[in-house]
């Protein structure tokens, strides 16, 4: 294993004089604007920055920000938990999964609840963990709740590849992968929507390259910049979008150079080809089905597919939000967390009500660990 | 018949080879003439008033970069006492022990009790010792309560006064990201190493030099950000802290980069937090920094009467946000 300097994944992009040097610029050229910037982060990791350093508080009154539909436990339909906490229930079934999933609730109850009822359910810290619970419980069916854009989309096929080769067969997949492109147009096609300019998550485009913005930036003319997730850069990336606003461009940038090229990681993508085909249709939580917009593992593997194998008990039916719960509008980029009756009342990240209160890059969690100090 | 290696059963039984296990093991390390009497109870004189606490130490591994559940239990323990100004004096032991376990490595463990009780002074007077049958606990389970006797009464939450300076003992977040790289099999460039250790040293010399401590906590579980947002709920007083002044080395900072985890929320077992006058505060630093494992010692903010109930990190570049407590179990980001 290659050493580990981690201090580079860090240092010299939290300094803060670049910082206010950068505040300073942006203030500049926004005086020039004509009308207001209505930016989206399509990625709760940039969501989290955002609040988590403060950033707007910087910024000149005609920034803003809209928060996307960027992560993946925000927008998991709770249908699709109903169907981990299915699998979890089944005798001799470890299901596997990462993070913040375990605690967003499905119709039935989170994860987290179903463990507590004795399901074996294991949050792990990357997917490959799931490999040597199969290993050592080779009596159980270990299944993989695969969760992420794609980013995290590539680790599942390496998990995937794993047990091929080794050929483990009681490693199961429940894929709910889903891609950024679809969810823009999503988010375009509504008439009343104010976004004006993209930032994009520069880990998506480490693996898929800059070039899935491309078609974003030619259909509706609006700024792309792809970023990476520390304070200066989402600094640097902001002064670029109000530059091209002042000079009325709309263009692909990237301010990732660090780590993103046009065409992104070749053999990420094939290893993802060589196991994922798109899937017609995925319901989105608050966004409904959005045709072509998640990921399936292709037919020859249907023997790892715990959707095929265990379908007889896998509940279909569709559950909307809680009624009060406004993430629909949030994740759409047409309501801020605030503008939620139950914001920080009903819903708190302890007993949620939503799912953009329960991960640490839902909008409404940023909004309540990390909101302005009045 | 060889000797087993092992703990079985009967280890628990209350026969021969219970009383094998405590004579052999427990008693040769903790030995003191209280424990020596092997009565029902161990009777103790005990004057003026006395500070009381219990815990009970599940960690997982048990053994880690720094220490093991053996110096843990008893660091713990010792420090809830020197956090109420009292020296710590008596403890008890219980261990609920897995059938299976090695007996070398509950050796080991129970020698490095023994070696972090020599720091503050205080003795094992009784235990308890339980075995349980294999999948009924992980390993190894220790409780230990402790009482001390109170040098300085008074030292309270309550006490803690808008103008009050914070000061933070050290670095931070050690022994959370220790006990996560232990688990995740992580390789850091240089070792990470819990903060794990014993207080009550460096709490008695700032007794000692008669400083005027209004309160005092050690960041355990929930880091120093749980520890001042109780604060600021008890004593109802704002707390403002400057990012810039909390030491964070740069191994926790890579984890937390790594997990998406804030130095804040991650634990210690070593480190903790004052809260005194400001004119105390330069004294009370010194103090601490001529003292090993206090050398970074800092302070990072000041009591106010504003914004009761909250605490308020302000960032190097002027922004300023609650630092609010750690949720629930700590999990990694997925993006
Ligand atoms: S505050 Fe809670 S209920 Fe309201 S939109 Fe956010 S997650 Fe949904």
């Amino acid at each position: 294993m290659p050493e580990l300097q981690l201090k580079q994944l860090y240092d010299g992009f939290r300094d803060p004089e670049t910082i206010n040097e950068l505040a300073r610029q942006i203030k500049q050229w926004a005086s020039q604007l004509t009308e207001p910037v209505y930016m989206m982060e399509v990625c709760g990791g940039h969501t989290h920055t955002i609040m988590k350093y403060g950033l707007p508080q910087l910024l000149p009154d005609n920034i803003h920000f809209i928060h996307g539909p960027g992560c993946p436990v925000c927008i998991m339909p709770k249908e699709r938990i109903d169907q981990a906490a299915a699998l979890a229930s089944i005798d001799d079934v470890i299901l596997v999964t990462l993070g913040d999933m375990i605690r967003v609730p499905g119709s039935q109850g989170s994860l987290a609840q179903f463990r507590a009822k004795g399901c074996d359910i294991r949050p792990v810290y990357q997917p490959l963990d799931a490999l040597k619970i199969a290993q050592e419980n080779p009596t159980k069916t270990v299944i993989f709740f695969a969760i992420g854009f794609e980013t995290s989309t590539p680790m599942t096929a390496v998990l995937l590849e794993q047990a091929e080769k080794l050929g483990l067969e009681n490693l199961l997949f429940h894929i709910n992968h889903v891609l950024v492109p679809p969810a823009i147009d999503a988010v375009m096609a509504d008439q009343e929507t104010k976004v004006n300019a993209f930032i994009g998550p520069s880990h998506v485009s480490v693996i898929t390259g800059s070039k899935i913005y491309q078609p974003t930036v030619d259909k509706y003319h609006t700024p792309v910049v792809i970023s990476g997730f520390e304070p200066v850069d989402v600094m640097q990336s902001i002064l670029a979008i109000v530059k091209q606003k002042v000079e009325g461009r709309a263009e692909l940038e990237n301010q990732y150079q660090r780590a993103v090229t046009e065409q992104g990681n070749l053999v990420a993508q094939q290893k993802v080809d060589k196991f994922f085909e798109v899937r017609d249709s995925f319901r989105w939580r608050g966004l409904g089905p959005i045709p072509s917009s998640a990921l399936k593992l292709l037919s020859e593997f249907a023997h790892r597919d715990a959707e095929i194998r265990f379908a007889a008990r896998l509940p279909v039916k569709e559950i909307d939000d809680h009624k009060a719960c406004q993430c629909g509008d949030i994740l759409r980029g047409k309501a801020n967390p605030k503008d939620c009756k139950v914001f920080g009342r009903g819903c708190t990240p302890q007993t949620p009500l939503g799912s953009c209160m329960v991960s640490s890059e839902g909008a409404c969690n940023a909004y309540y660990r990390y909101a302005g100090v009045e | 018949m060889a000797k087993p290696t092992q703990i079985q059963l009967s280890h628990g039984g209350g026969g021969r080879e219970m009383a094998e296990l405590i004579g052999k093991i427990f008693f040769d390390a903790f030995d003191n003439p209280i424990l020596r009497r092997e009565e029902d109870a161990a009777a103790l004189n005990l004057s003026g008033q006395t500070a009381f606490t219990t815990d009970s130490f599940t960690v997982a591994p048990l053994f880690f970069q720094g220490g093991d559940i053996g110096k843990l239990a008893i660091a713990g323990t010792v420090n809830d006492l020197a956090m109420m100004g009292a020296e710590p004096q008596y403890l008890s032991c219980g261990f609920i022990i897995e059938e299976g376990f090695e007996i070398d490595k509950l050796k080991t463990i129970v020698s490095s009790m023994a070696k972090e009780l020599e720091k503050s002074g205080a003795h094992i007077v009784c235990g308890d010792t339980k075995v349980v049958p294999k999948g009924c606990a992980d390993g190894l389970f220790i409780n230990t309560t402790g009482v001390g006797r109170i040098v300085r009464p008074g030292i309270s939450v309550r006490a803690i006064q808008p103008g009050d300076a914070v000061i933070l003992s050290r670095d931070i977040g050690r022994h959370g990201a220790a006990i996560l790289t232990a688990r995740e099999g992580l390789e850091l460039e240089s070792e990470l190493t819990s903060d794990c250790a014993t207080l009550w040293p460096v709490v008695q010399q700032l007794l000692a030099a008669n400083i005027d401590i209004h309160a005092m906590r050690d960041a355990t579980r929930g880091g120093i950000a749980a520890v001042l947002n109780e604060w600021t709920k008890a004593a109802n007083v704002g707390i403002d802290v400057e990012e810039k002044l909390i030491p964070v080395c740069d191994e926790v900072r890579g984890v937390c980069e790594l997990y998406g985890f804030e130095p804040w929320d991650l634990a210690n077992e070593g480190t903790f937090v004052i809260a005194l006058p400001k004119q105390a505060a330069e004294a009370a630093v010194e103090i601490m920094q001529r003292h090993g494992g206090c050398d970074s010692a800092a302070i990072i903010g000041t009591v106010s009467d504003e914004h009761a109930g909250k605490v308020v990190l302000h960032s190097p570049w002027g922004s300023k946000r609650y630092l609010e407590l750690p949720q629930g179990e700590l999990l990694p980001r997925i993006c």
